[in-house]
């Protein structure tokens, strides 16, 4: 059975759409609104503490780190793993059993690794939220979503404060045709009572990585 | 063995009749009470956090009214971008075509089965009895419509399906019917939500893992950039989005938004909204197929990632018939968040079953109707199936006046009913007729004043005799008084009445 042609449809639907917006009759939205009430957020706090704050809110581990100790603080990171896939493009050493992610063809095949590691593309202080567009260093999609523990670097100058802002800094990436992954802490579900429960069918534990700007560590970043 | 077992809202009783059993349902009343308590605790919570939540809220309405006025150039960007990054768009005017789409796509693979995301508008179509009717399974990986699909039910609310359902009954639910459609739960699974949730990681990891096709819904679909996006928790999405080798999208007509940048505030609103959180775990966006040429890294051959064959079904299904009412139109700026479920008090009572309908809750009661026209009881008795408070409108984050719909749909339900005789009307017209008259007023009061003092010792009357016994069904009305104001007046001025012109 081959897939119907539906370009009849298409045309009935777009012509139903026109009759429709031409229907007579004006509508007077409301104007009102509840008043509104204080925020809670606090202004002053810099962009990569208010980050950390927010992401292990979300019961993920953040470990900060100066940028020549990276290497260090993946192996510890990855201390009790027996196998990790690396993605390609990924520049840092990995300690143990390593799985390249050039020699998977069938991403299903990872089934049975314990961990990826992986870098990112730009992460959101006011949410604690980590973005990846596999592109270099970040690995098809699969490969940090199968294994049990997501090990992500993510650098300070990758942090941007708000939701907007980083879909300014995602642009570039979703022109060139990227898929995006955002993440918010490991996979969980209230679905049962509403009880809160971490690691359904994602990684579930993350490990954040966050790397100190070059050269100057601990400054507090001007926003923009 | 079929998978797929949930049924449809075909035959459910109207709203008052399905109210009436679902008060004295005690578990129920209180499963939804703390859900619904809790999840209004935590969105109040992170929406306080946000600054300028009202300007927000406003932003969103202004681009969902702004997609709804050009939506079919929208709906021709959206596809061409599609198109260009090598995804199939399909266009289907009703469930019926939208469900035959899906099977062809299925047969095309030889797929005998597929796996779901959680996706309101395929629930909509009926999509998973369409599938088992031609011999396909629909395995629900989100856990709560997993929870539905094993226990044979109907979802009860558009985020938590299952909340009408305890631990114990879950567990139940478990042991019973996993072994008959894959692996079987554990032997000594408990019924804590954590080892739930483990058993539910662990069934459907093989079906993950040998899928061929994925069915998802989507959140958003933007115009400018052709990107889809699915909002999630568990992992369940990106699992069926990014493994088995074909993917098809089924998006309603009016999940637009304009542009990439326009999609920011969406994704301010709806975790907030949802589930009352400042983002939700995980978010897929895609757009078409994806090469993973950033994977080749210098080796022969691109490596690809997710699916390779890329389907997007359009699906009108009743929306253009919103579309053409300029109240009604407000419906189709939802996305889905069910902040209006949660804050009201009719929902919190009576549970999602009773409004017999694939959307409940507020929305459900003027989307509904709307999408499925007037002709039923259950969709006549939905724009009746509220107080009106307007809670709804407060929490919505794309501020649909749904009271201003739903008056607006009960006018047409009684326009509908016109010519006919029903109790209210006569009713109306009994009152019309003594109004009319100052004799015939004075007539009534005087009947009404004896009948008080007759019912001296009683304040309240349970029951009235018909036509108003309808009204009294479930509310009392006060005891008539002893004598009317007028008479009071003039019984106790007499002196006021000898004082005039003095």
């Amino acid at each position: 059975m081959s897939v119907p042609d539906t370009s009849a449809a298409r045309e009935e639907i777009l012509t139903r759409v026109r009759a429709a917006l031409s229907a007579k009759g004006t509508h007077h939205a409301r104007t009102d609104s509840p008043a509104s009430r204080p925020s809670g957020i606090p202004e002053s706090l810099p962009l990569t503490e208010l980050f950390v704050e927010r992401v292990e809110d979300y019961r993920a581990t953040v470990v900060t780190c100066a940028p020549d100790a990276v290497d260090s603080a993946v192996a510890a990171a990855l201390a009790n793993v027996e196998s990790t896939v690396v993605p390609s493009g990924f520049e840092h050493d990995v300690p143990g059993r390593v799985l390249r992610e050039a020699d998977v063809t069938d991403v299903r095949d990872i089934e049975g690794v314990d961990a990826v590691v992986t870098t990112a593309t730009v992460a959101i202080a006011e949410t604690g939220t980590i973005v990846l567009d596999h592109g270099p260093g970040q690995g098809r999609r699969g490969l940090s979503l199968l294994p049990d523990l997501h090990v992500c670097i993510v650098h300070a100058e990758q942090v941007v404060r708000t939701v907007p802002e980083a879909f300014t800094a995602l642009r570039p990436s979703i022109e060139a045709g990227r898929p995006l992954t955002w993440i918010s802490g490991p996979s969980a579900t209230s679905d049962i009572e509403l009880d809160r429960v971490e690691g359904v069918h994602g990684p579930r534990t993350l490990h954040v990585l966050l790397v100190e700007e070059p050269h100057d560590p601990g400054r507090t970043r001007p926003d923009s | 063995m079929s998978g797929s077992v949930s049924g449809t809202f075909v035959g459910m009783p109207k709203f008052p009749v399905a109210a009436r059993e679902a008060v004295n349902d005690t578990q129920l009343r209180r499963n939804l009470g703390h859900a619904t308590a809790t999840i209004r605790g935590k969105r109040a919570a992170v929406v306080d956090e946000v600054e300028d939540w009202e300007a927000k809220r406003q932003q969103g309405a202004d681009l969902k009214d702004d997609v709804l006025a050009h939506l079919d150039t929208y709906l021709l960007q959206l596809e061409e971008r599609l198109v260009e990054a090598g995804a199939t768009v399909h266009w289907a005017r009703d469930a019926a075509e939208a469900n035959a789409i899906v099977i062809a796509i299925a047969r095309a693979k030889q797929a005998t089965e597929v796996v779901k995301v959680k996706s309101m508008a395929t629930q909509e179509i009926g999509l998973n009895e369409a599938l088992e009717a031609a011999g396909i399974d629909a395995w629900e990986t989100d856990l709560a419509e997993l929870i539905v699909q094993l226990g044979h039910d109907l979802p009860s609310h558009i985020l938590v399906p299952a909340i009408h359902r305890n631990r114990a009954e879950v567990r139940e639910i478990f042991r019973r019917e996993m072994g008959q459609v894959g692996r079987p739960a554990p032997d000594d699974l408990t019924d804590e939500p954590a080892r739930l949730a483990e058993a539910a990681r662990l069934h459907l990891r093989e079906k993950f893992l040998r899928a061929k096709v994925a069915v998802s819904g989507a959140n958003f679909a933007v115009a400018e950039t052709g990107t889809l996006v699915v909002v999630e928790s568990e992992g369940n999405g990106r699992m069926c989005l990014t493994l088995p080798e074909t993917l098809v999208t089924v998006v309603g007509i009016e999940k637009l938004v304009p542009t990439w940048d326009d999609l920011a505030v969406f994704m301010e609103l709806l975790p907030r909204s949802s589930t009352g959180e400042r983002m939700n775990p995980y978010t897929s966006m895609w757009t078409g197929v994806s090469d993973g040429s950033a994977q080749s890294d210098g080796h022969t051959g691109v490596v690809s990632d997710g699916p390779q064959d890329v389907h997007v079904v359009l699906v009108d299904n009743g929306r253009t018939t919103v579309l053409a009412d300029v109240v009604g139109r407000q419906a189709l700026r939802c996305i889905r968040c069910s902040a209006c479920l949660n804050v009201c008090p009719v929902y919190e009572r009576v549970g999602g079953h009773a409004y017999g309908s694939v959307y409940p809750g507020p929305i459900g009661a003027i989307l509904g109707p709307q999408l499925r026209g007037r002709q039923g009881a259950v969709e006549q008795s939905l724009p009746y199936a509220s107080t009106l408070c307007g809670a709804c409108f407060d929490a919505c984050p794309v501020r649909i006046d749904i009271p201003e719909v739903l008056v607006h749909l009960r006018t047409q339900v009684v326009d509908d009913h016109r010519g006919r005789p029903s109790a209210e009307g006569l009713a109306m017209k009994a009152g019309a007729f003594t109004f009319a008259k100052a004799s015939r007023l004075q007539k009534a009061q005087r009947a009404a004043t004896t009948a008080g003092r007759l019912l001296r010792n009683r304040s309240r009357l349970g029951r009235l005799p018909w036509p108003l016994s309808a009204w009294s069904e479930s509310r009392d009305a006060p005891a008539p008084p002893t004598e009317t104001f007028r008479h009071w007046w003039n019984r106790t001025h007499d002196d006021l009445h000898e004082g005039e012109g003095s």
